[in-house]
């Protein structure tokens, strides 16, 4: 066991800070559910990719650094630390792309995989329906297969919602059942697809904070090529699966953002302390949230090791999901603890002052206990394919 | 960075636990647990055998050399089989304070072979604790005075028992006199030495209630997966599922802070003191978690004698408190965390 940094990761740790303390902007971009800050986000990405920092554990044939996973760490790491934007491709960078560099075909990484890694491509996901959410396989949006003269095509009808970027973005990717007579999780495919394709009606869906970070999208006979399928047809459950696993696994959530509110926590507290030690459960609320970050992060690296190890990550990703989103929630709270009476501040109240991240992030972390699976889907996961236990 | 132990560490772990499983099922922990003493001869010399008494003294006194990282393995086998002798007090905390005693050859060389051979056996007196575990069949007590050390002979000692509701060892209240004759240390150089001692001791109990919590969990599970109500094994409920769940993820995140806290002793890191308080309190959390969610899954059953549970919750009960209770380690951790200077935030984990 060795766990310091080689000369050539305090190298690399170096390069990125320059690097950002060059180019982060100095001013807060504006939210990415609003248009002009969906565009500011995507000029991010683009000045990110021109410094081949937008997705650096990919290989260097296709706009990435060939990383690995300790160095994607310390990348994250400098990049929390120095405040960048949140990443708008999230889930083309972090999710879909794994997925399609073990499943695509060599035509599929050319088309995608640059673009997305530059911000032409921005991408939303496809999973939930409103008949099928945390039972996923109970998707009914259809793609039937039909024979053209420039090649087969999918007709794809029905609907998906909590489609997270779906307002701004370019590209979907998503499961449509391409076996009318299958049930469950067979017969499923996975697509990728264009949002301004005819017959496609996006809906934006204002959430809790009053902005529209998810869609509902409308497909009406909306035609997409074979060719954008990904894997083979009726695969697609098995591939998403392994979407999820990335998400849930290592790569949604990454220990720097939870270190960095961790530290930010700590600094509130310090600053008020007179007034928050009147109630004696925030100190400790602050010591455990401090502690949690120092867990997480602790965890990430043994998993990142063990990897390197040729080791895999099974049910224990959702053991993460469950720590970090429930880590997320303590912080906040406290934060919110702590500002008491002017914790419900909108940002740009005249007397909010520099606290109203608190506010987002305390909006923001309420949805971590649903999305990528609910928390109690996760127990399950882990009760079943971890402990051993029945199933229901 | 590699956060992974070594192979020869896992083998060696592997194999104590193949030998704890034969050798220490329940049923002859409730034997052990009957006897006046609380300890078996025959279990003691089964462990010598094994090397492990042997395993941190150093070479030259008859030992294998080895460290931290090793124990931390070892004494979460020792929580998971729920060992009742004081192996770890005798051979990990008393052979490494004797070994890094200076200039007391003597000392040394009386008592490292015989620990290393399991032929004699420590017992540590330190203010955190106001008891002295098996003080009655100490060979040796190594006792602090005011930051001294002292080394004095179970003869020279008033020992009275305290009964525990954990059965599987033994407490006493210590009287003694301390004397310039029984210093072995004085307190400059063994404020040092008892920090480290106390450490170790923190972290050994941390390893050993992640080996409990995960017994107690395993014990849940099976209990949950055979008991069936309404038709049905109880474990297919989710009500049960998620609470045993929720231990899961407990031990998870617990395990690094552990194993992290061994590394930055065996290897001298400035912060190993906060490292082995977070180490405490994490574990200590799983174990009563796993405690009070495996007994809720045991039913009626959980609250019997006859069950099995009672061995390791009784001693994740206890241990949880043993070498600073939760307010000792959080007092520590907020000295570190709220104190000036202390370097926070994204990449400061490692530094």
């Amino acid at each position: 066991m060795r766990l310091d940094y080689t000369e050539r990761q305090q190298r690399f740790r170096q390069e990125v800070r320059q690097w950002l303390e060059q180019n982060v902007p100095k001013q807060p971009l504006q939210s990415f559910d609003t248009a002009e800050g969906f565009a500011e986000h995507r000029e991010w990405e683009r000045k990110l990719y021109s410094g081949r920092w937008s997705a650096v554990t990919w290989p260097k044939e296709v706009g990435g650094r060939g990383c690995d996973l300790i160095e994607w760490l310390i990348f994250e790491e400098e990049y929390w630390r120095a405040g960048a934007p949140l990443r708008v491709n999230q889930n083309g960078v972090f999710l879909l792309a794994p997925t399609l560099m073990e499943y695509g075909t060599e035509d599929q990484k050319q088309r995608f995989l640059s673009r997305m890694a530059s911000g032409e491509d921005v991408w939303a996901q496809g999973w939930s329906e409103p008949g099928a959410g945390s039972d996923m396989a109970a998707i009914r949006s259809k793609a039937v297969r039909q024979s053209g003269p420039d090649g087969d095509y999918y007709v794809i009808n029905g609907q998906k919602t909590w489609s997270t970027r779906a307002v701004w973005a370019d590209w979907l990717f998503g499961l449509f059942r391409t076996d009318p007579e299958s049930v469950r999780h067979h017969g499923l495919t996975f697509i990728l697809l264009p949002l301004n394709l005819p017959g496609i009606t996006i809906r934006p869906v204002r959430q809790l904070n009053g902005q529209t970070g998810f869609a509902e999208i409308f497909f009406d006979d909306v035609k997409v090529p074979a060719s954008n399928r990904l894997a083979d047809e009726g695969a697609g459950w098995q591939v998403a699966m392994a979407t999820a696993g990335f998400e849930r696994g290592l790569m949604l959530r990454s220990p720097g953002r939870f270190q960095q509110t961790a530290k930010a926590l700590v600094e509130l507290y310090l600053r008020h302390q007179a007034k928050a030690d009147a109630d004696p459960s925030v100190r400790d609320a602050v010591l455990q949230s401090w502690m949690g970050a120092e867990a997480y992060t602790l965890a990430t690296y043994r998993t990142a090791c063990r990897l390197a190890k040729g080791g895999q990550i099974g049910a224990e990703a959702s053991t993460n999901k469950i720590f970090w989103s429930e880590l997320d929630l303590l912080m906040h709270e406290t934060a919110m603890r702590i500002l008491g009476a002017r914790a419900e501040l909108m940002p740009h109240a005249p007397d909010a002052g520099d606290i109203g991240h608190w506010l987002d992030g305390f909006l923001f972390a309420q949805a971590g206990p649903i999305y990528a699976g609910t928390n109690e889907i996760q127990r399950n996961i882990i009760a079943e394919r971890m402990l051993g236990l029945p199933r229901s | 960075m590699d956060f992974t132990f070594e192979e020869q560490q896992v083998a060696f772990r592997d194999a104590v636990r193949k030998f704890l499983m034969v050798e220490a099922a329940p049923e002859m922990l409730r034997e052990i647990w009957e006897t006046e003493s609380g300890r078996s001869k025959d279990l003691r010399a089964k462990l010598a055998d094994q090397g492990l008494t042997a395993l941190s003294v150093p070479e030259e006194f008859g030992g294998i050399g080895l460290g931290d990282l090793d124990w931390v393995l070892i004494n979460q086998e020792l929580g998971y089989y729920a060992i009742p002798d004081s192996l770890s007090d005798t051979a990990y905390l008393g052979a490494w304070l004797l070994t890094r005693l200076s200039g007391d050859a003597a000392l040394k060389k009386a008592w490292l072979p015989r620990i290393a051979s399991g032929k004699a056996r420590i017992a540590i007196g330190h203010p955190v604790n106001p008891f002295v575990s098996d003080a009655q069949l100490a060979d040796l007590l190594l006792l602090w005075h005011d930051d001294e050390v002292h080394a004095v002979s179970r003869e020279q000692v008033k020992l009275s028992f305290n009964p525990s509701i954990e059965m599987s060892r033994r407490l006493y209240k210590v009287d003694w006199t301390p004397a310039e004759a029984t210093r072995i240390c004085p307190a400059r150089a063994g404020r040092e030495l008892w920090e480290g001692v106390l450490n170790r001791a923190a972290l050994a109990c941390a390893a050993q209630l992640l080996g409990l919590a995960q017994r107690m969990l395993d014990l849940g599970i099976d209990h949950a997966a055979q008991r069936k109500q309404f038709g049905k094994p109880i474990g297919s409920f989710q009500a049960v599922k998620h609470q045993l769940a929720d231990v899961a993820v407990k031990i998870e995140f617990a395990k690094p802070v552990v194993f992290r806290a061994a590394q930055s002793l065996a290897t001298g890191n400035p912060d190993a003191a906060v490292h082995v308080s977070h180490a405490k309190l994490a574990a200590g959390e799983a174990a009563w978690l796993s405690a009070r969610k495996s007994m809720q899954a045991h039913g009626a059953m959980g609250y019997t004698w006859e069950a099995d549970l009672q061995m390791f919750m009784k001693r994740a009960w206890a241990l949880d408190a043993a070498w600073g209770d939760r307010a000792f380690h959080k007092t520590r951790v907020a000295q570190f965390l709220f104190g000036a200077g202390a370097a926070l935030g994204p990449g400061e984990t490692f530094t």
